[in-house]
């Protein structure tokens, strides 16, 4: 399987019509996502330091932010907890049905977000057959953040747990751990890195989330209106210089999370 | 699969885990989804026969079909390209541009959609003003839709192909040339045909997310009723206009049509070969 | 002369793998490039496939300068360690695969693959796909698609590298009749000294990025040119501060004149020949490779004092003093 990969010069050297195609691709990514986000940084830095402070201090803005912020982090701990959980009952048990909870984990990163908050509506809205409604309120954006970062920790962890080979575990067994020990000493420190490659992307998702909670939030100014909404509202009242700032922050969340990954990758390759 | 009873949990912590799993996918996905399309047929395809009637819809859907083939397009070519430069060629910034090619993925739409008015906003844009000089209206037009749909979906072609690319190899390409084949032929008779799946399967993962692009559009559209408003944007104004029984016939449209596409590549997908 | 190798240089970083290396390759033989792995050898292959490009020098294939052609242009055959299959397509379309290419009308290329596959047996896989190949023979299609565009000539990096040991041999005969058959000068690299002896009509001895020597088998194994070649070829010992091969050194059990004195440590007896370890009274082992015969008839025993004396006639090389050559 390892087999040695040889440096190929010869073809890998940029000549004509790379040189042009990656001229091209670099143009077009500059145009769709370079100078644009250059734009919202450079926008928020035009407006002066006051600009970032009044925006960042208005209350209603931190509100947003600090829900934004909390729920995300509530939502990617219990991700971490019962994503890690699902990825073992998928690949360690069988039963009947698992097949069909396998694809039920793919539903959310298929549905349009919209969809997905007109979805959860249905169970927790006022129509609700479970007698309950949760509409407009904080727990509803809990529930759509859950639900849009369901398949992230699932995802990552399911990969690693298949591949990770039993007789290490038998060795664990043979050693005289009981199976707990196993699970916290051996089996649980290969997985953490995947669980923590998972859980930054749904705090990442979490952060950056609008579709699925315009339907189900009501978007309520100092209780369900997230950082995302609030851009929104910024620039609906025509405001980018503060649309921008709040955007800074979130595309620095986004870039740390990116960056963490990145760290994450690089170290569980160095594991090899 | 042999599983050796010595290393697998009691039944009891099983059953237990098993039931905690199933109740919370239940709760939180199969239960509501299941809800949703029950409601839209509640009455047969009565509702569903209603809005494919209704004028908005129609246009909705007609313009989403473009919006989100177009982006299709552009990130099949530009995502071929990117890959195979990223993992066949090496040049300066290639780490950097690899790194930058997943930020669409963490950037919050609605940011999106600012960072696109920002440049392309036809009076107070970087480059909007002198575009709409010469006559071409981005913002609140079809282009910036485009954009941002092709913006959100942009790396889960390269995310699929550049693996596979690894995968394969050189050497196949390397003994096309060796048998005299060029650029051209060697990319369309070799390295092609060897991607072909990646290359389907990140093309749905694209369609089905530009279907359902929302906030990244509904900014830079205007939300245009009848002229820039897809499909996405009319579920929202349906369903706060009380219009449910549009809203849950547009939404199951699209979620069909997303979930469709991947379970029709999943199944079409030929197994891992060893 | 076939292909014409004039001062080439190639680095790969700090890396020196080629180092102002000139060989003449001969028009029409079966030629091997020798040598530990790293060594240069498969570098020097490509280079003249124009799959590496030479930081300095020339490449010449019969009388063409080929110095900066690419490896389209340059009418080679190259098969890869690993096959190259191309995996999406059946065993006749892989090698067909340049004569398409080239553009030749359908039935010369039916007719030509038909051809090649009756050469390599595998007339009845022709539309099979390489995954239900054996590895021997996916190699074997490998080479037909070679061969299939009537290269000036044929490379093979490590052609049998990934195969298990009984195949290996099995191809490794069929090749040398192959090549007696079609006579296309042919250039493979090894590492297996096995190999080459057995295949090879002549053999070029790379290491560190140098050619250490050019010969044919006999000529290596009989006249080496260095410590390094000897040892490479064969196992070897050391006697006296001469590298001698095992089998050319003499026991006695009684004393001789100038022989070295030691006490056997250790006697192996390995299928048919016996192995033994002599410490010398200057410390260093020497090893002996005896027949059951000579053993038994010199009485040996563990413990057992003897004399040591090179066999007359025996091939020695002065040992360098700085190359760690083992045996």
């Amino acid at each position: 399987m390892a087999r040695r990969r040889r440096p190929s010069r010869a073809v890998g050297t940029l000549n004509g019509p790379s040189a042009l195609g990656l001229g091209v691709a670099l143009i077009w990514f500059s145009l769709l996502v370079l100078i644009p986000l250059a734009a919202v940084v450079s926008t928020a830095a035009a407006g002066g330091w006051d600009n970032f402070v009044t925006t960042l201090t208005n209350d209603q803005t931190q509100a947003a932010i600090r829900l934004t912020v909390v729920q995300s982090l509530l939502v990617t701990a219990v991700n971490v907890v019962m994503g890690t959980t699902i990825a073992w009952v998928l690949v360690r048990d069988r039963f009947w049905g698992r097949g069909a909870l396998n694809v039920v984990i793919d539903i959310p990163f298929a549905l349009p977000t919209i969809v997905a908050g007109l979805v959860l509506l249905a169970l927790y809205g006022k129509q609700s057959p479970l007698g309950v409604d949760f509409a407009n309120t904080e727990t509803a954006v809990f529930l759509a953040l859950a639900f849009v970062t369901l398949p992230f920790v699932v995802r990552t962890v399911q990969p690693v747990l298949e591949e990770l080979e039993l007789d290490v575990e038998e060795a664990a067994a043979s050693l005289g751990a009981s199976r707990l020990t196993t699970f916290r000493r051996v089996i649980l420190p290969s997985l953490v890195p995947a669980i923590a490659a998972g859980a930054a992307l749904s705090f990442a998702r979490g952060i950056s989330e609008y579709g699925s909670l315009v339907l189900l939030s009501g978007n309520l100014p100092f209780r369900t209106e997230v950082a995302s909404v609030r851009v929104l509202t910024y620039i609906e009242n025509g405001n980018p210089a503060a649309a921008s700032a709040v955007a800074t922050v979130m595309l620095v969340v986004a870039l740390l999370v990116i960056v963490l990954l990145d760290v994450i990758q690089r170290r569980v390759s160095r594991r090899g | 699969m042999a599983r050796s009873s010595r290393v697998r949990e009691p039944l009891w912590v099983r059953l237990i885990l098993r039931t905690v799993v199933v109740t919370y996918l239940v709760l939180l996905v199969a239960w509501p989804v299941a809800l949703v399309v029950l409601n839209t047929f509640q009455d047969g395809f009565v509702h569903m026969a209603e809005a494919l009637a209704d004028p908005v819809v129609q246009n909705a859907l007609r313009l989403t079909a473009v919006v989100a083939v177009s982006a299709v397009v552009i990130n099949l070519l530009f995502g071929v390209t990117i890959s195979l430069l990223l993992v066949r060629y090496e040049f300066p910034g290639k780490r950097a541009l690899s790194a930058m090619i997943d930020v669409p993925l963490s950037v919050s739409p609605v940011v999106v959609g600012l960072a696109l008015l920002l440049v392309y906003g036809s009076r107070t844009g970087w480059f909007g003003p002198a575009l709409a000089d010469a006559g071409i209206q981005m913002v609140f037009a079809t282009p910036a839709m485009v954009m941002a749909t092709a913006f959100v979906a942009l790396p889960l072609v390269i995310r699929e192909v550049v693996p596979v690319l690894e995968e394969v190899g050189d050497e196949q390409e390397q003994a096309a040339r060796s048998l005299g084949a060029g650029g051209a032929q060697t990319f369309w008779r070799i390295t092609l045909p060897s991607i072909k799946w990646a290359v389907v399967y990140g093309v749905v993962l694209s369609l089905a997310r530009s279907l359902g692009e929302f906030g990244a559009v509904k900014v830079v559209s205007g939300n245009i009723v009848g002229r820039t408003q897809t499909a996405t944007l009319v579920v929202e104004q349906k369903y706060q206009n009380f219009e449910q029984t549009t809203a849950y016939s547009v939404a199951f449209l699209l979620a069909f049509a997303s979930v469709v596409c991947i379970v029709v590549v999943s199944i079409l997908r030929p197994k891992e070969e060893s | 002369m076939s292909i014409e190798v004039r001062n080439v240089d190639k680095r790969f970083g700090d890396f020196v793998a080629l180092d102002d290396v000139s060989v003449s390759i001969p028009t029409g033989q079966l030629t091997a490039l020798l040598g530990p792995s790293g060594g240069g050898k498969s570098t020097l292959l490509r280079i003249i496939a124009g799959l590496e490009n030479a930081d300095d020098g020339t490449i010449e294939i019969e009388g063409v300068e080929a110095t900066h052609l690419p490896p389209q242009k340059r009418n080679v055959g190259f098969v890869f360690q690993h096959y190259a299959a191309f995996k999406h397509m059946n065993v006749a379309k892989n090698v067909a695969f340049g004569l398409e290419i080239r553009k030749r009308p359908k039935a010369d290329v039916e007719r030509r693959v038909d051809e090649l596959l009756r050469l390599v047996h595998l007339q009845q896989f022709a539309h099979r796909l390489p995954a239900q190949l054996s590895g021997g023979q996916r190699q074997r299609m490998a080479l037909a698609r070679a061969l299939a565009v009537e290269p000036t000539v044929l490379l093979l990096d490590e052609p049998f590298g990934a195969l298990d040991a009984k195949v290996r041999k099995e191809l490794r005969d069929w090749l040398r009749r192959l090549h007696d058959e079609v006579h296309v000068t042919t250039v493979f690299v090894t590492h297996d000294q096995e190999e080459a002896l057995e295949v090879a009509d002549e053999i070029v001895v790379i290491n560190d990025g140098r050619i250490e020597q050019v010969g044919t088998p006999d000529q290596l194994y009989d006249e080496p040119a260095n410590d390094f070649v000897m040892s490479f070829l064969g196992d070897v010992t050391r006697l006296n501060g001469v590298m001698i091969r095992p089998h050319d050194v003499d026991v006695n059990s009684t004393p001789v004149d100038g022989a070295v004195v030691g006490t056997v440590t250790r006697l192996l007896r390995v299928g048919f020949e016996v192995r033994v370890t002599v410490t010398a009274e200057d410390g260093h082992d020497v090893a002996v490779v005896l027949s059951r015969a000579e053993a038994r008839g010199s009485g040996l025993a563990e413990g057992a004092t003897v004399w040591l004396t090179p066999h007359r006639g025996a091939l020695t090389v002065d040992a360098r003093p700085a190359a760690g050559v083992s045996a």
